[in-house]
């Protein structure tokens, strides 16, 4: 039992928990992630680490409430316990001096972006953040972001905040001026890690992703995260998370990722009839 | 009671009751019930004591059988528990799981007769019986004291049976061992791999309350390697590291379309079922989703405990085993797959996988094979299976469960500065103390083995235990 001490709603179905978990903190590092049990009868779900403090043991995690686990994780509160907090899992993200680097988030990837674009900033790169949303109301970490940056620039679908557009065409804007640039790091939804692969690749711009893969145990014993990266089979768990984004075979990620999609309203579904606060919560982010 | 005239010779094995298959195949109890007290009695009345035991040097722990057979046939229940808890502190999950056929009851005189013994289900009786009428009581240890005064820690990596029956012999010397363990539950294979229905998870949890009891700490979700490294773990004050994390990674078939949906390791399937409990879903949240014919490419005993689990999942119709020699090299225990048999396990033999096909969603439809003969025996002794030119064909399937065995884990080995492994990746050790590369850092169980049985990891922890020992009365003097 992990004791949740601080709590934030960052948007209509986005939040931040803090829980104390040491054995996570002691060496966690930008890139890493847990995994997460809401409660007894509980999924094991993989969230990114957002934020952590070692000397007080303090784990943060953000995560959108799109299904049962993480709106069961939504309704709990200061004071209350999360069942299961494991980890650090994956490779942390390999930050050394690039120079001029882009990263690059999408809607819930921007948590997971944010420890990343701080490290590459300690180690002596110029980041610029391009951080993207559907709409106003959905922006998040926006401060935090612009503290770990040299530059942010904010992109939404419906130009209700920041520049109207995706976050590829803020990178496509960068290349056209000519903004030299080292390396991109992109984590977001598949569709966004895509479009941005896709558009690098054709300038030869380094590219990392990081890949969110269903998975059970995350230790390498279950293979259930399997990805296809330049023709190899990896176990995203302990092979990834970060891969080069020019190599991932996007298109078997998103089938794979879309595997349980009915079992996970059969699930929800279940849920609100047993309990009205989980219907409630369901409703509500809706 | 009326004294049995029949010569000990001659008296049959008292059968095991067990659950009919057709209603078995719909729950998840345990198939055989085990032996009442009338039943152990009369079996272990069929043991002749024989003055050299040669059961004894059969059992990988060399439990004292004849003593504990000989208390059960003069109904000392708790004496035979007793006897049986001297070398072997998890005899409820030994008696279910064990290969005794290939163990103690392969070197039974009355093997002689065709009619062995049947150790494993007196064992089991007396730890049943010890469960059922006996109040777990956790005896008071008296703590040693390091040189500094204070308890002296050992870190055990990994709750499986090498880590559990090596923490359960150091808290009895007086030692405080912390077991890590990466999931969320202790037990390890016994509670994520093993189905329910061999061993039900109450008794793993059972050992695992008693071990708490007499005074092991138990740290889930951390996983040693990456929330601490073993260089941390010493800093930390643990005077010795134990490894007992198990074989790990899932084989692969390694033919095209086995990303497609509905390809599971055997290890997902079992893991998502068993530990996370998919079996109740949606009470339970973790799904597993299968479909109406399934196949397990394998014949091993993960193959045939996937199977039989297939079998018991609502709406699955046919369950399938896929395996390239025939019935004679199925390395399963002969009993797991009779049981398969009796369930309606379809046995697909000289068999195999050539590619797995695919629907317009990326679901699995189908699996294309080919037909085998078996050749000359190749190095493993067993006769080589050959394809048969032409004879591909298809089986429609929903899901299918490679079941190819494990290969070593890499997570916590590749990053021990000093640590040697062998050329499969495995953890070099001295085979008689678990001792590994690094002093004060020992290691059993799969890891160092592949995979290999449950008793032959709790073998290595009960010696590890005893060199762990001898090392720190040398380190504590």
């Amino acid at each position: 039992m992990y004791k949740i001490v601080e709590k934030k709603v960052l948007s209509k179905d986005i939040k931040l928990l803090g829980v104390v978990a040491p054995h996570v903190t002691f060496n966690a590092k930008a890139g890493n992630f847990i995994i997460v049990i809401p409660d007894e009868k509980g999924e094991r779900i993989p969230l990114t680490i957002y934020d952590w403090n070692k000397e007080k043991g303090i784990l943060y995690m953000v995560f959108q409430e799109i299904g049962l686990s993480t709106i069961k994780l939504g309704k709990l509160n200061v004071g209350d316990d999360v069942f299961a907090v494991a980890g650090p899992f994956g490779h942390h993200f390999h930050s050394e001096k690039y120079g001029n680097t882009v990263v690059v988030g999408g809607g819930v990837g921007v948590p997971a972006i944010y420890p990343i674009a701080r490290q590459l900033r300690q180690d002596g790169n110029k980041v610029t953040s391009i951080i993207g949303y559907r709409t106003k109301d959905m922006v998040v970490l926006e401060d935090e972001m612009r503290a770990v940056s040299d530059e942010l620039k904010i992109a939404t679908n419906d130009g209700s905040h920041g520049q109207k557009g995706f976050v590829t065409d803020v990178l496509q804007q960068m290349i056209d001026k000519g903004d030299k640039i080292d390396l991109v790091v992109a984590v977001g939804p598949v569709v966004m890690m895509k479009a941005v692969s896709d558009l690098t690749k054709k300038y030869s711009l380094k590219t990392i992703v990081s890949l969110n893969a269903m998975m059970v145990d995350a230790t390498g014993m279950c293979g259930g995260c399997r990805v296809t990266v330049g023709g190899e089979v990896k176990f995203s768990c302990v092979d990834g998370p970060d891969f080069d984004g020019h190599k991932v075979d996007f298109e078997q990620l998103t089938s794979r990722l879309s595997a349980y999609k009915d079992e996970e309203k059969h699930s929800l579904n279940h849920n609100c009839n047993l309990n009205p606060g989980i219907k409630a919560a369901s409703d509500g982010r809706k | 009671m009326e004294e049995n005239k029949i010569p000990k010779a001659k008296r049959p094995r008292v059968a095991v009751r067990q659950q009919e298959p057709q209603i078995r195949v719909n729950n998840f109890n345990e198939v055989p019930f085990g032996y009442n007290e009338e039943e152990a009695v009369a079996e272990a009345e069929r043991c002749i004591q024989c003055k050299n035991p040669t059961c004894i040097l059969g059992c990988p722990v060399n439990i004292n059988i004849k003593e504990f057979i000989r208390r059960i046939a003069v109904r000392d229940f708790k004496g035979a528990i007793d006897t049986i808890k001297n070398d072997n502190s998890l005899p409820a999950v030994c008696g279910r799981v064990c290969p005794q056929e290939e163990q103690c009851e392969s070197t039974c005189v009355m093997l002689k007769t065709k009619n062995p013994i049947n150790i494993g289900s007196l064992e089991r009786f007396a730890a049943d019986w010890e469960a059922a009428n006996l109040k777990q009581e956790a005896t008071v240890i008296t703590k040693r004291l390091g040189r500094d005064g204070k308890l002296i820690k050992i870190a055990v990596a990994g709750a499986g049976p090498a880590g559990l029956t090596l923490a359960g012999d150091l808290v009895k010397m007086g030692y405080s061992p912390v077991v890590f363990e990466a999931m969320h539950i202790a037990g390890g294979v016994l509670v994520y791999g093993i189905p329910e229905f061999r061993l039900p998870k109450a008794i793993v949890q059972r050992e695992v309350d008693y071990l708490q009891k007499i005074g092991v700490e138990f740290q889930l979700n951390v996983v040693i390697g990456k929330s601490y490294t073993i260089d941390d773990l010493k800093k930390q004050g643990f005077k010795a590291v134990f490894i007992g994390v198990g074989a790990g990674t899932p084989m692969f078939l390694g033919i095209p379309g086995e990303n497609l949906k509905g390809v599971y390791s055997a290890n997902e399937y079992l893991t998502r079922i068993n530990a996370m409990k998919g079996y109740l879903f949606p009470e339970y949240d973790t799904p597993v989703r299968v479909g109406k014919k399934v196949a397990v490419v394998g014949a091993g005993n993960v193959a045939m405990d996937s199977a039989r689990w297939s079998k018991r999942l609502p709406g699955v119709e046919e369950s399938h085993i896929i395996y390239r020699r025939s019935d004679a090299e199925m390395p399963a225990r002969k009993e797991e797959i009779e049981r398969a048999h009796e369930e309606g396990v379809i046995f697909n033999l000289l068999t195999n996988p050539v590619e797995v096909l695919g629907d317009e969603n990326g679901w699995v439809k189908g699996i294309k094979c080919i037909k085998m003969e078996l050749g000359e025996p190749d190095s493993s002794g067993r006769r080589k299976p050959i394809p048969v030119p032409g004879s591909e064909f298809v089986i429609e399937l929903d899901t299918i469960i490679p079941a190819l065995g494990t290969k070593a884990n890499k997570l916590l080995t590749s990053d021990v500065p000093g640590l040697k492994l062998t050329k499969w990746g495995n953890i070099e050790v001295d085979p008689e103390t678990g001792a590994t590369s690094i002093p004060g850092v020992y290691a059993g169980g799969d890891i160092t083995t592949g995979s290999a049985t449950v008793i032959a990891a709790m073998g290595a922890g009960r010696k590890s235990a005893k060199a762990i020992a001898k090392y720190l009365e040398e380190l504590e003097s």
